[in-house]
């Protein structure tokens, strides 16, 4: 019985001081040095921290900061983040993954994001889509090889009384037709 | 139907979106703007508000109809926490895009409701979550932001007065899931943004686990015009037990889309025929969703109908966001069911088993009824289906989409039928990754285990 108790004892661990989580840059695996935040990406998060009572309400606005400093979010982008915030990289692997509408590694130079939900789709969605496919040669979901694309087909961007609707990165681009869309893609530099 | 001009309404959220600098504070403030924050926090205590806005019977625009008032007055008034408000500005429920008009055209007149309850309810920190596709509208209200503070209209000297409030402009990032509070809650506190089970409610414990309020944008922009004009005023605008201005948001068939300002408890017939132009190319009307997808489906001959919670309710549906989805007599309606329920399916955050199994399966069955696969048991399937999701989740969007589902099968049932008995007739073999197998070529042992399955429901 006794010897039986103190094995049990053995698992359970040391109270010691809380040591905030540090992740091992995975160099290796993803190929580099690991990604740093700029001292001025630095400092517009310790901008984001003070706006917040914990620090893990942060990480929505700190992924923010990290796809406008790395241009895109990837492994290395999600370790940068963990080790910043204190946070494992599974936590923030897990909440980046939940949302669809962070930039991912891979993706094209222009992220062409077709409303393909209900009011868009009354008007004429179908038609933007397949035009796309055509003219980019690709499905939704794919990048152009030369990187310059990516088409999504996506849920409703809240804009349904200019259906059809494309979001172009950051941009929306309403009340849609096929010679008004292709005058916009032509227009890019 | 009552006539309705147009014209001879008097705009309140909306009368000046159409000018150029609407959304810049130095119009505002030309236009009378902040004077009914400084109105409630000079002349009025917090529970005077509170009374003000319970008289008014201002209820939420962001889908439930739930009394504004009373839901401030849910929030413990003495706790050693502090308390929060989260403002709504997800917009994600398709067929809505209202309150993207007040944030992008004229953001002060949200600010001045975020002040405004603040002060009613005690809060010092507001968070305006906003979706993450509306990147203009976050920049627009980041700058006006920025702007009230340096105005001090927000910051440690509210205008001037002893109150302190912070307001912060969150971005989501593509999560229907993340509209409804508790979900928009656990995404703010910088998790995934899953709903959390009721009670406890957020005016007792939501954010960071302190007392919450969360209105939608349409709420707030109401509460400037209440505190300037009186709860009378107010409710001297549509019907006695909704009453106020309400935008409504108008899409799909009709000649003239967009989002509307009219009183409580317009005629949806007018709304359409009125308002909107009539339904588009000439056609007929077959049938209007009135609420945002989530609502069930109106046929053409049920929509003389009040748009107000109460009288849309009386129907069987919902006001809902206030997202008129209208359709032709061309409509599909398998077509535009499958639409709906990809949506659904995509946007279930996968917490109950009712929801993330029931929207895939309510998906995939009339994804093969409309690929001409189906079969004519599909169709009670379908409704049993949406009879085993409703009311048994975490959150309601399980019941969103039993709703269009159930209602749009039962009322244009013959679309199904036609479609089934045109179908090629192949189903998909039960076995998994197998061959199709034709239905025909096996017609005596489906007929076999038809009834054996009859037998069993016996």
């Amino acid at each position: 019985m006794k010897d039986g108790a103190s094995a049990v004892k053995t698992w359970i661990p040391v109270a010691g001081p809380e040591v905030p989580y540090e992740a091992t840059p995975a160099a290796a695996e993803t190929g580099g040095p690991p990604l740093e935040f700029s001292p001025a990406a630095k400092k517009r998060i310790q901008e984001i921290y003070l706006r917040y009572p914990t620090r893990e309400a942060a990480l929505l606005p700190v992924l923010r900061v990290a796809e406008k400093e790395f241009d895109a979010i990837g492994q290395q982008a999600i370790e940068c983040v963990a080790r910043e915030m204190g946070l494992s990289p599974a936590a923030v692997y897990g909440v980046f993954t939940f949302y669809t509408h962070f930039r991912r590694e891979g993706e094209g130079k222009y992220i062409l994001q077709v409303c393909a939900t209900l009011p868009c789709a009354l008007r004429g969605c179908r038609d933007i889509v397949h035009h796309l496919e055509k003219r980019l040669g690709i499905a939704p979901g794919r990048t152009t090889a030369d990187g310059r694309f990516t088409l999504k087909k996506v849920e409703c961007l809240g804009s349904c009384d200019t259906a059809p609707v494309v979001q172009i990165n950051d941009d929306y681009h309403e009340g849609l037709t096929i010679e008004k869309l292709d005058g916009i893609l032509d227009a890019l530099p | 139907m009552s006539a309705f001009d147009p014209k001879s309404f008097e705009k309140v959220l909306l009368a000046h979106v159409d000018e150029p600098d609407s959304h810049t504070l130095g119009f505002y403030l030309s236009h009378g703007g902040y004077e009914g924050a400084k109105k409630a926090i000079l002349q009025h205590k917090p529970d005077e508000v509170i009374e003000i806005i319970k008289k008014s019977n201002l209820r939420g625009r962001g889908g439930a109809g739930f009394p504004c008032g009373l839901k401030w007055s849910f929030v413990p008034k003495s706790t050693p926490k502090p308390k929060y408000l989260a403002v709504n500005a997800d917009e994600s429920e398709p067929g809505t895009f209202k309150d993207r008009v007040i944030i992008e055209r004229d953001p002060h007149q949200l600010l001045e409701g975020i002040i405004i309850a603040c002060h009613a309810v005690g809060i010092r920190t507001a968070y305006i979550y906003i979706r993450g596709e509306f990147v203009h509208g976050a920049r627009v209200l980041e700058k006006a932001v920025a702007e009230a503070y340096e105005r001090g209209i927000l910051g440690p000297k509210v205008l001037g007065t002893e109150m302190t409030l912070d307001v912060t402009v969150h971005r989501g990032a593509g999560a229907y899931i993340c509209g409804e509070e508790t979900g928009l809650l656990s995404s703010l506190e910088g998790k995934r943004g899953l709903p959390k089970i009721k009670p406890p409610f957020p005016a007792v414990e939501g954010l960071f686990g302190c007392p919450t309020v969360v209105n939608n944008v349409e709420t707030l922009a109401n509460l400037p015009h209440i505190m300037n004009r009186g709860a009378d005023w107010f409710r001297s605008i549509g019907p006695e037990k909704s009453p106020g201005p309400k935008l409504i948001c108008v899409s799909g068939h009709v000649n003239r889309p967009g989002t509307y300002e009219v009183p409580m408890g317009i005629n949806l017939m007018v709304l359409i025929n009125d308002v909107c132009g009539g339904v588009w190319k000439g056609r007929k009307l077959k049938a209007v969703i009135p609420g945002g997808t989530s609502a069930k489906i109106l046929t053409a001959a049920e929509c003389d109908v009040a748009m107000d919670f109460d009288s849309l309710a009386s129907k069987g549906t919902m006001l809902g966001s206030g997202g008129v989805i209208v359709m032709d007599e061309k409509t599909d309606m398998v077509d535009g069911l499958y639409n709906i329920l990809r949506f659904y399916h995509h946007e279930s955050c996968g917490q109950c088993t009712p929801c993330r199994e029931g929207t895939g399966w309510l998906e995939k069955i009339v994804g093969r009824i409309r690929a001409g696969n189906g079969r004519m048991e599909d169709i009670d399937l379908l409704v049993e289906i949406c009879e085993m999701m409703v009311g048994k989740t975490i959150c309601v969007l399980a019941d969103a989409a039993a709703f269009p589902c159930e209602s749009i099968v039962k009322k244009f049932r013959p679309e199904f039928e036609e479609r089934v008995k045109g179908g090629s007739g192949f189903v998909p073999s039960v076995s998994t990754g197998g061959p199709l197998v034709q239905i025909g070529s096996l017609s005596s042992h489906n007929q076999e285990t038809r009834s054996a399955r009859a037998a069993h429901h016996g």
